[in-house]
């Protein structure tokens, strides 16, 4: 009762968190671990936290760790595009900031078990996928063949660039980026040119999928391509969320309300919403 | 290497999966086996496009030289792909840079040859061209998808 009433409270009221660990991944992203003054929140992968910056206003962003229990840190990445992200990622160790949540529904990582598993991410979008990476890599017994297929922009904005050596101890990586000079040795182009050559078994994958709306757009057809069902590719899905708690309707999309019912959908619920441009 | 296992090394490629063991034996007669060593050149901007090359190992950075900034890559060809297409159209010279970026075994593609076996057998000519096609079309594909710069800032909180 009381954890329901903690996590109740959590979802309307910011609980306040302090900055222990900030570390700059590129030039507008950065790393914050945070811990809880009191009350923890118990974030699943794929969930997100409206984070409150006092004085500034709050925004969604997905936990990027993977925390066990409620009095767990919590680990965000954050790109600072805005004024309430840039006060975030300017948040030194020992500031205060408010959490509310968890929110959304989480990454069918269970329900993988015993397939083959494929993470791929453009952009910050490796942050909400990283808990799936871990989880994987923690639970490496239980799946399949396993891949991270990740772009970006450039070099420098290659997120986590330590730990995806480390990944490949476990997991096949494969990164791109758009654009390179010649000080870059790996690949140049988008990222679901590389599902064409990833190895995975299309009849037991489970694919992963976060970045730009549109990336994510030709992910899903190389994916297709590959024959993969739609039941089995999924998404985390961004709009314009405001409460978090479905209660304001700005991220409606169709009959869902991504804050509420998402932000995770398999491609057979959500494509033929994402196919309306009036929507 | 023997004509023979030529056919059989570029049978097993993506890009000629599918083809007919005459055809593979046509554009085999056109192909010898070569490498490069990392940071050689094998096509430079303006020089006579009269060879193709399909990728077995290694790592190929194709891109251009823009002043001030240097070499600007814009895409890696890596094991499978195929390099360069100026060969197929004139005025037969290469548009852009290819430097290995690691060893390169490769098979080149003598352009003027399998040009003339196209114009003499049309029903090989069109299955090498829309395999040709393809690869264009997939590139150009992604060559959009770039253009639209996605990780660019969008609207932010």
């Amino acid at each position: 009762m009381a954890t329901a009433l903690a996590a109740k409270t959590g979802a309307f009221v910011p609980l306040p968190f302090r900055v222990a660990e900030r570390r700059q991944d590129t030039v507008d992203t950065w790393t914050l671990t945070l811990e809880p003054e009191a009350d923890g929140l118990a974030v699943a992968p794929g969930q997100f936290v409206m984070v409150h910056v006092f004085g500034v206003g709050e925004v969604p962003i997905s936990v990027s760790g993977l925390p066990d229990c409620a009095g767990d840190p919590i680990v965000l990445t954050v790109r600072a595009v805005g004024a309430v992200s840039r006060a975030i990622c300017g948040s030194p160790p020992g500031a205060l900031l408010g959490l509310r949540g968890p929110c959304g529904n989480t990454w069918p990582i269970a329900e993988a078990a015993g397939g083959d598993v494929l993470v791929v991410a453009g952009g910050i979008g490796l942050a909400p996928l990283r808990p799936v990476v871990l989880h994987t890599l923690s639970h490496r017994s239980d799946y399949g063949a396993a891949a991270v297929l990740y772009g970006a922009r450039t070099s420098a904005d290659l997120l986590y660039t330590d730990q995806l050596e480390s990944w490949r101890d476990s997991v096949a990586v494969d990164v791109t980026v758009d654009a390179a000079d010649t000080s870059w040795k790996g690949k140049v182009g988008v990222v679901p040119k590389l599902v064409t050559a990833a190895e995975f078994r299309a009849d037991a994958v489970t694919a992963f999928v976060c970045g730009p709306e549109v990336m994510i757009h030709f992910t899903v057809e190389a994916l297709r391509m590959r024959g993969v069902p739609d039941e089995r590719i999924y998404q985390s899905l961004e709009r314009d969320m405001r409460c978090g708690v479905g209660l304001c309707g700005h991220c409606q999309l169709g009959p869902t309300l991504i804050c509420r019912d998402g932000p995770v959908y398999s491609q057979a619920d959500i494509g033929p919403y994402l196919a309306v441009r009036e929507l | 290497m023997p004509q023979q296992q030529l056919d059989g090394l570029l049978g097993g490629l993506p890009f000629f999966a599918g083809m007919s063991d005459e055809a593979l034996e046509l554009i085999a007669g056109c192909g010898r086996n070569v490498h490069f060593e990392e940071g050689e050149t094998i096509l430079r901007r303006g020089d006579p496009a009269d060879a193709f090359y399909v990728i077995h190992h290694g790592s190929a950075a194709v891109g251009n030289f823009v002043p001030p900034r240097g070499e600007v890559v814009v895409e890696a060809i890596h094991d499978g792909d195929v390099l360069g297409w100026s060969w197929l159209f004139p005025p037969y010279r290469s548009h852009f840079d290819a430097r290995a970026i690691t060893g390169v075994r490769a098979t080149q593609f003598d352009g003027a040859c399998l040009r003339r076996k196209c114009s003499a057998d049309t029903a090989f000519g069109y299955d090498v061209v829309r395999r040709f096609a393809q690869v264009l079309m997939e590139r150009l594909q992604w060559t959009y998808l770039r253009l639209l710069d996605v990780y660019g800032n969008g609207a932010g909180g």
